[in-house]
């Protein structure tokens, strides 16, 4: 069974993997779905300290960390809906989604 | 409210009432001002002859800490004749004005300018130098208003304009001179400022600087050299306003405001002596000015410069003379005598003056005049007597006065013989004036169909003819001043070598001047006044050419360059650098934006740990 580290290590990579997605990729629906990746490194996080929580390989008493992750998976889900509505409004006007276009809020 | 305040307040009620309701009923308004300075006549002759002098009312005005100004009254001696002028004059003023301004387009304006001039009796009444200075620019403000009353004539508009810029010049001595006083005792009020004087608990350093400097005030309202330019130009105003004010009552008062000072001046022989002297080269210029003019109202005006140098100069000699002798109050009942007798006289000649010009339509030019006497004979009888008071012709009232000065006068014998020739030229100028104006034969139609003016005008006349004849008798006078204060000349030598020289200006005047039909012997600098008024115009261009200049160079750079475009380039650089920022790229923010997040978490981490 893997240890909290390697789970802790999973979950800095997702995170680390989404960030750079965030800063590099141009297209916006990509950017929106490394968004969603480094959620889910949080919510992976959450769970594995959770899993870990009670001391001695035990899980912890209390739910409050699957809670949270309930929570976030929720919100993440409404951003989405709402993420994906403006992208394609934007879409709609620019005809682009790549965001080296979307340069009009230039100084 | 004590008579003194309704006498104060009613020519004001009266004008603000014509200016505010009666603005379209012009004749209506002329009645209530004549019969508010009807009021005003009876008011003072009750006042001063029965009323109770002593308490005339008085309220604090400010009160800061220790520090008090009231609107008091006080009237005694010299101002009892003073009031008398001023009321009187100015009712006959109106009665006049009904006939000559009869049917002028602004005559509810001027009505309501003329009863605004009551503000004179402000001055006279005044117990303190700051009141009288409140009034003093009254007199001024309704100065320029009448002055200026045919605005659309643009000598007219620019003649007021220059009275009340000229004026100031001089306020502004004046209230230097009050700042001074006040400093030096701790006062405005006459009484006090007496009384401080005889316990000796003053700061004298400064005395002769603040009488000096209050004697600018005169020398401006009163129009003494140097800024006696306005009075001529003053002219421009209707005939009636000429003789009110710029003869008879408001340029008096600067010599009524010296005899109020009178122990002040006293006590500052350098600023006395400058006093005299101002006086007495006002005089002289004048004089000489007078003697060369063609403007009927302009000769008028000139003369009225003269003897107020003389009634200045008469004052001067209150202060320490320089064989120890104070004369005090002997001379400045003499300048003040020449005043109450000048009032009626001189006022007589700008009515009669008025009376002509109305009667020639509107011609002011002594040489389109001529052989009136036989056209006008009321008026040319009582502006002869006129003539003859002021030429100081025994027994008229121009003669008592004008002795008066003279005897104060010997006290200097370099001011005798200037006061002595300047009466030689009055009795030329006058004569020249009679001569061209009512003898000889008529030089243009206006004056072949002159007649005389309705009896409304006359009667001013005829009353001023009887001021003229007997002012300087002591039942005219006495009951304001004592007989004996006034100076007589020891023995008769003085009135003789006065009559005489009087005598000599009369006849040299008809000599050279009759039968002529124009100026036989023009004179340049004199007809174009020693042309001061050109020097005055380039001493103001150089000085306005110079502020111009410096204020130019500090708008322009200081202003314009430093601190408005300044501003503006300090926010545009600011703006380009930051501009760099706003790279409209949107990882850029998303990564400035994360940088910010742990910047902040950092920081409250370090804050906090």
């Amino acid at each position: 069974m893997p240890t909290l580290n390697e789970y802790l290590l999973m979950g800095g990579l997702l995170f680390a993997i989404g960030l750079c997605g965030v800063m590099i990729r141009t297209n916006i629906i990509v950017i929106l779905m490394s968004l969603e990746m480094m959620l889910s490194a949080a919510n992976l996080t959450l769970v594995a300290f959770w899993r870990f929580g009670g001391g001695e390989g035990l899980p912890a008493q209390s739910y409050n960390a699957q809670v949270m992750v309930f929570f976030v998976i929720t919100v993440a889900a409404a951003e989405v809906a709402v993420g994906l509505a403006i992208i394609v409004a934007l879409f709609r006007s620019r005809q682009t989604v790549e965001v080296e276009e979307l340069r009009s809020m230039k100084g | 409210m004590t008579i003194a305040f309704i006498i104060l307040l009613l020519p004001l009620i009266a004008a603000a009432c014509n200016l505010v309701f009666l603005r379209k009923k012009a004749d209506f308004s002329a009645y209530v001002s004549t019969l508010s300075a009807a009021v005003c006549l009876v008011l003072t002759l009750g006042l001063i002859s029965k009323g109770n002098l002593n308490d005339l009312g008085s309220f604090n005005w400010i009160k800061i800490s220790n520090f008090e100004l009231n609107i008091g009254i006080e009237l005694q001696g010299l101002g009892l004749g003073m009031i008398l002028v001023v009321t009187l004059i100015g009712f006959l003023v109106h009665l006049f004005s009904l006939g000559y301004m009869g049917d002028d387009a602004g005559k509810s304006r001027y009505f309501s300018g003329l009863s605004l001039l009551f503000s004179m009796t402000g001055i006279v009444f005044a117990d303190n130098l700051a009141m009288m200075f409140i009034f003093w620019e009254l007199v001024g403000v309704s100065s320029y208003l009448l002055i200026g009353h045919w605005y659309h004539k643009n000598t007219a508009a620019e003649a007021a304009k220059k009275a009340f810029l000229v004026n100031r010049i001089g306020d502004f001595g004046f209230m230097i001179g009050i700042l001074l006083i006040w400093g030096a005792f701790g006062s405005v009020n006459f009484g006090e400022i007496q009384e401080s004087l005889n316990n000796g608990t003053y700061d004298k350093g400064l005395l002769n600087w603040s009488v000096f400097c209050i004697f600018c005030g005169a020398i401006g309202k009163s129009a003494q050299v140097p800024l006696h330019v306005w009075l001529p130009d003053a002219m421009e105003g209707p005939t009636p306003v000429s003789a009110l004010i710029h003869a008879a009552t408001m340029v008096a008062a600067g010599v009524f405001m010296l005899t109020k000072v009178l122990f002040l001046i006293e006590v500052a022989p350098t600023a006395a002596s400058v006093i005299q002297y101002v006086g007495a080269i006002t005089a002289l210029i004048a004089a000489l000015m007078a003697t060369q003019q063609n403007d009927i109202k302009k000769i008028l005006a000139y003369s009225t410069l003269s003897q107020l140098g003389y009634m200045i100069m008469a004052v001067g000699f209150a202060g320490l003379l320089s064989g120890g002798k104070v004369l005090g109050e002997e001379a400045s009942n003499a300048g003040f005598f020449h005043l109450y007798t000048h009032a009626f006289f001189k006022a007589l000649l700008f009515l009669g003056s008025g009376a002509i010009i109305y009667a020639c339509h509107h011609e002011q030019n002594i040489w389109k005049m001529g052989g009136l006497i036989g056209r006008m004979k009321v008026t040319s009888f009582t502006f002869l007597i006129a003539t003859a008071a002021l030429a100081g012709i025994y027994p008229l009232s121009g003669f008592y006065s004008k002795d008066a000065i003279m005897t104060i006068a010997a006290n200097n014998p370099v001011l005798l013989v200037i006061g002595s020739f300047v009466a030689f030229l009055t009795a030329f100028y006058m004569t020249r004036l009679c001569v061209v104006v009512f003898f000889g034969r008529a030089r243009s139609w206006s004056a072949e169909e002159a007649k005389e003016v309705p009896f409304l005008m006359l009667v001013p006349l005829l009353v001023l003819t009887v001021g003229a004849i007997f002012a300087g008798q002591s039942f005219s006078y006495g009951w304001f001043v004592a007989p004996g204060k006034i100076p007589h000349p020891d023995g008769a030598l003085l009135p003789i070598v006065l009559t005489l020289i009087g005598v000599a200006g009369i006849v040299s005047g008809f000599l050279l001047y009759r039968d002529r039909d124009k100026e036989p012997y023009p004179v340049r600098i004199l007809s174009n006044k020693f042309y001061l008024d050109e020097i005055y115009i380039i001493i103001v261009q150089i000085f306005q050419e110079l502020v111009a200049s410096v204020a130019q160079i500090i708008d322009r750079y200081l202003i314009d360059g430093l601190l408005v475009r300044g501003g503006a380039r300090l926010v545009t650089t600011i703006g380009s650098v930051l501009r760099g920022m706003q790279s409209g790229n949107l990882q850029g923010y998303a990564f400035l934006f994360g940088v910010g997040v742990i910047l902040v978490l950092y920081i409250i981490n370090a804050a906090i740990g």
